[in-house]
């Protein structure tokens, strides 16, 4: 049977080495099979997450070749090269232990940034219709699933702590479009800091494993603030 | 400071100098068709309105669009923040301002 050699990070915070694992390559195999395979038969002390194992919780993300992934739909055949897989944790959050990283950083921005929905006390004074422009801008961002694969590729995260990163930045945009929403200037505001600091690589989008784009979000916000800064009409209720 | 009023001033000082910039360079090939000389391009600003309005323009909004960037490569690169790294910006920017309309004020 052909095997792969896989490298993992083992350590406890900032300390670790890689340590090399044979692994039966198999069809159909994904990079979480591999994670999953060493733990189960070659080293139970092996500390990495995952939940749902079809792409929709987000705690399976990964470095993989140097690239973040989600790995439960990430298939060997596609990540490897030449039969070689290293495997460690995510970039920009702090490492517990092996795969393990601290996502605490990652929420807390969202958190602060007030990133969620706040319901509006009266109903849109017109139905939202899904095909109105708006709307197609907030569902265009609406899949996240909080993996952190974008907050771990974005450069500006990486050298500006006070970035919030690309993920909550989308979701503020996704609520700024959203007409059902009470506090779509708020959501605005506080993106007014941080969007500025995004230097439009588009390593998120390219890394992005559901295919959203939040460099395209960041830009739509750059641009709502830009406006509103000139004394621009102001967007929705305010509660 | 408020980011969003420095990325406004940024953007619109860019607009300002784009048009301002492609108009310097054709004065520039316009200029060295037959050689350069200090009288030649005196006898073409000297008591000129237009161009001491263009460059005079151009001065304004550079002295504004510089220390906004140069303000975030700092925070970036030099991770300097807070109040001292505004005030040592708006000097830059004062700096840029009096050397540039020094400059216009020379060849007007
Ligand atoms: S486009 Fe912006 S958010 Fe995306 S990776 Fe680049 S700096 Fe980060
Ligand atoms: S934007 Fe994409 S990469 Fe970033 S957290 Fe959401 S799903 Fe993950
Ligand atoms: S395990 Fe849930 S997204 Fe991968």
């Amino acid at each position: 049977m052909a095997m792969l050699e896989v490298e993992i990070w083992r350590g406890e915070g900032g300390d670790g080495a890689w340590r090399r694992y044979a692994v039966p390559h198999e069809a159909n195999q994904t990079v979480l099979d591999v994670v999953t395979h060493v733990q189960r038969y070659l080293d139970p002390s092996l500390a990495y997450r995952f939940a749902c194992r079809v792409g929709m919780c987000g705690s399976c993300a990964m470095s993989v070749n140097g690239r973040p992934r989600w790995t439960c739909r990430t298939h060997v055949s596609r990540a490897a090269r030449k039969g070689r897989l290293r495997i460690g944790p995510l970039r920009n959050l702090p490492v517990i232990r092996d795969l393990a990283v601290d996502m605490a950083p990652f929420f807390e921005k969202w958190r602060d940034a007030e990133a969620r929905f706040i319901p509006s006390k009266e109903p849109p004074e017109e139905p939202v219709r899904p095909d109105e422009p708006e709307r197609m801008a907030a569902d265009a961002g609406i899949e996240c699933i909080n993996c952190a694969v974008c907050y771990a590729a974005c450069d500006s995260v990486a050298w500006n702590p006070d970035y919030p990163g690309p993920a909550v930045l989308n979701r503020l945009w996704t609520l700024a479009n959203d007409r059902r929403d009470g506090d779509r200037d708020g959501h605005l505001d506080a993106a007014g800091a941080g969007c500025h600091l995004c230097r439009s690589h588009q390593e998120c989008a390219d890394a992005c494993p559901t295919g959203l784009n939040p460099t395209a979000a960041i830009a739509g916000l750059k641009r709502e603030v830009f406006r509103r800064a000139l004394g621009g009409r102001a967007r929705g209720p305010r509660q | 400071m408020n980011e969003a009023w420095l990325f406004a001033a940024q953007r619109l000082s860019a607009m300002v100098m784009a048009p301002l910039v492609l108009l310097h360079l054709g004065v520039i090939l316009y200029a060295v068709r037959d050689g350069l000389s200090a009288d030649e391009i005196l006898s073409r600003t000297e008591g000129s309105l237009f161009w001491g309005a263009v460059y005079g323009l151009f001065v304004v909004a550079a002295a504004v669009h510089a220390p906004i960037g140069l303000r975030a490569v700092l925070r970036e690169w030099g991770r300097w923040r807070g109040a001292g790294l505004d005030i040592a910006m708006a000097l830059f920017g004062l700096l840029l301002l009096a050397l540039g309309l020094r400059a216009v004020a020379a060849v007007l």
